[in-house]
């Protein structure tokens, strides 16, 4: 593919940064619980003596996470551990219930509206279900289109001429534009939901199981998509999937979470040879992989827990192999065990 | 019969869907032959027809589709030809199905006790009691706890994990000698997918049951499946011993689904890919269907090639590659 400079707009930062530089999104303690609210039924029920009460789930629980200019961080993790929460949360879809979001180093809620609009408008989302999340009334040069227009991006003369250029950086034909989103393959579909998150020119993508739906030999192409558009226009990542091996593949740094907290976080070579959380160990000898030794496979028992009623002290222990007392009892915090690499697990300080 | 005959036998399977757009060849001329205890791994991506496939087998294609020639033969009976009467005595009896989502199976309003001695009773002259304790037993071998409770419980109380077991529970209760199971794990996450593989794969062990296991993951049947069978656009191109097609692959379709894994890759370098999509069914192109995306392509692909090889290993192609795929 040709190298198609964006016409208007920002400079491509370096490739690659060193992890140290300043962080480009930093997630401070993170919070994001969901409450229900009790219907008429229930308020009535309840006040004739029922025992109905609200309860809280704690989708996301206090992660922090600092997320450098050009980085790749893959999010990993089961249905149901908060990876989607999160990532709504740092796209700016989602409010948090508590913690900040910093984008270059000033929180996003202390922003005034303006400057807050142009830092939300620099964070873009790439949803799992393309056909769930392209309006399927509009063609797909308005679904590109329209949002760099309605923000003054570029001007009514020009938004053909740019429509045209994105979907060539995409890598779709731009004669298709007068189309509608049912006329495409899934694949295509994929490609305008990435092409109207570009539309905006932004710094940040944050991929939601963007190639999950995808068949083998399509989500390939899209992958490679993501890479290429790294490298040209020097995005930064957060790739959240339940696949490891897309996640090994593309990501410089890997988060592994669990009923909403982060377990571990390594860069991905370190963590995919040598994994630290018991979770993360199970969870990658558990990924199929392209093998033909006969394996058996040896699974760890039970299954994530409801977030309703985690368990007590470390949520894991129920289904980890080397639980201690303590692990019943007292949750372990997150820790450095080497440059770079954090975990929480009692058994490190053991050790 | 000997015990080395094959259980299911399929020759030429041909299903099309006769379309106001025209006749849509899902399957055109699917062979295959599934021993006792054996596990295939039928793989291909959307639209290659192993869904389709799995369904003809056990005749449920309705119209606009319909099988229009070959054979799927059943310890030597025909089934393409069998009347509907003997169909439902043999669907869930001696050949079962696993769908991949099993709330589309399971039946929402009924408890699982009701739907799974309704399954016995069906097919066996036992009591209610008698049928119980088989759902019961049934509930146990797939690793289900407290099989007395779930037994009351119904479809929404379980998790989508539980929701697979009891399809399964479900589907070996009159312990079959085929199992087709149609991505039954495509939907859940990775720890449970490896809790169910586990029981599938000691279930086939232990009670010589066959199993079709079709998927587009290549990676989950690489570890389970004996054979495999490549599909692409209603034939299979490439099938054989799960070894030899994963380590000696020689159709470059096969080739290009073991390129764009990503853990066979170099992290960080661009994935080999296949170019173009799959072909549309309406329209196959002449000869080899794979022929537009191929590099390899040349005139003689405009033949539909034949199945070369022996039977370890064979290929549909005029220019099979050597060596391993990326």
């Amino acid at each position: 593919m040709t190298a198609i400079t964006l016409p208007v707009g920002s400079a491509p930062s370096p490739v690659r940064q060193p992890a140290s530089s300043a962080p480009m999104i930093e997630l401070d303690r993170l919070t994001k619980r969901f409450s229900t609210r009790l219907d008429f039924a229930e308020r009535l029920a309840k006040r004739l003596g029922a025992n109905v009460q609200e309860y809280d789930v704690h989708a996301v629980d206090d992660v922090s996470l600092a997320i450098a200019p050009g980085e790749v961080v893959g999010l990993v993790g089961e249905s149901g551990c908060g990876k989607t929460t999160l990532g709504r949360m740092v796209a700016g879809i989602t409010p948090p219930s508590s913690g900040r979001l910093l984008y270059r180093g000033r929180p996003i809620g202390e922003l005034s509206s303006e400057e807050a609009r142009k830092a939300k408008l620099k964070i873009q989302m790439v949803f799992q279900d393309p056909m769930a999340s392209l309006n399927p009334r509009l063609r797909v040069s308005e679904i590109i289109g329209e949002a760099p227009r309605v923000h003054g991006l570029v001007s009514r003369g020009e938004k053909a001429e740019y429509v045209a250029t994105i979907m060539r950086k995409v890598g779709l034909d731009p004669a298709y534009a007068a189309r509608f989103p049912h006329q495409f393959s899934g694949g295509q579909r994929q490609r305008i939901g990435i092409a109207r998150a570009l539309a905006v020119q932004p710094e940040f993508l944050v991929c939601d199981e963007s190639v999950a739906a995808l068949d083998v030999s399509i989500q390939a192409q899209i992958i490679n998509l993501f890479m290429e558009l790294r490298r040209d226009l020097g995005l930064t990542y957060l790739f959240i999937s339940h696949d490891l091996g897309v996640v090994e593949h593309i990501a410089d740094r890997t988060v592994i979470m669990y009923l909403g907290r982060v377990v571990e976080s390594a860069p991905s070579d370190e963590l995919f040879a040598q994994p630290n959380h018991p979770y993360s160990r199970a969870l990658l000898d558990e990924a199929p992989r392209v093998d033909t030794r006969k394996r058996t496979f040896a699974p760890i028992k039970g299954e994530i827990p409801s977030p309703l009623n985690p368990p007590s002290g470390c949520a894991f222990h129920p289904r980890c192999p080397h639980a201690l007392a303590r692990c019943k009892e007292e949750r372990p915090v997150l820790r450095e065990i080497a440059p770079g690499r954090i975990s929480a697990c009692h058994l490190n300080d053991i050790a | 019969m000997t015990q080395h005959d094959p259980v299911l036998e399929v020759e030429d399977l041909r299903t099309h869907f006769f379309t106001r757009a025209g006749i849509a060849k899902a399957v055109d001329g699917v062979s295959f032959a599934l021993h006792r205890g054996e596990i295939l791994g039928l793989v291909g991506e959307s639209g290659s027809g192993k869904s389709v496939t799995g369904m003809s087998i056990l005749g449920l294609i309705d119209p606009p589709g319909r099988i229009v020639g070959g054979t799927v033969r059943y310890r030597g009976e025909n089934l393409a030809t069998a009347s509907e009467r003997r169909l439902r005595q043999l669907r869930g009896d001696r050949i079962a199905m696993i769908f991949q989502d099993p709330m589309m199976t399971l039946n929402p309003v009924l408890s699982v006790e009701t739907q799974m001695v309704e399954t016995v009773l069906a097919h066996e002259k036992v009591s209610r009691q008698q049928a119980r304790e088989r759902a019961r037993e049934a509930l146990v071998r797939v690793g289900i706890p407290s099989p007395d409770e779930r037994l009351a419980a119904y479809p929404h109380q379980f998790s989508g994990g539980m929701r697979q077991r009891v399809a399964i529970a479900i589907a070996l209760l009159h312990r079959p000698d085929v199992i087709i199971a149609d991505e039954p794990t495509t939907a859940l996450d990775v720890t449970i997918q490896a809790q169910i593989l586990f029981e599938v794969q000691k279930l086939c062990r232990e009670t010589g049951t066959a199993l079709v296991w079709i998927t587009h993951d290549l990676a989950v049947v690489s570890g389970l499946a004996d054979r495999i069978a490549v599909m692409y656009a209603g034939r299979i191109v490439e099938t054989g011993a799960t070894e030899e097609v994963i380590n000696r692959a020689r159709h470059p379709y096969t080739h290009g689904l073991l390129g764009s894994v990503p853990s066979r890759n170099q992290r960080g370098q661009p994935l080999a890919q296949i170019p173009g999509m799959t072909p549309s069914l309406l329209s196959l192109p002449e000869g080899c269907s794979f022929r537009p995306r191929c590099r390899h392509a040349s005139d003689a692909c405009l033949v539909l090639p034949s199945l070369s090889g022996g039977d370890d290993h064979g290929w549909r192609c005029f220019h099979p590659q050597e060596g391993v795929a990326a």
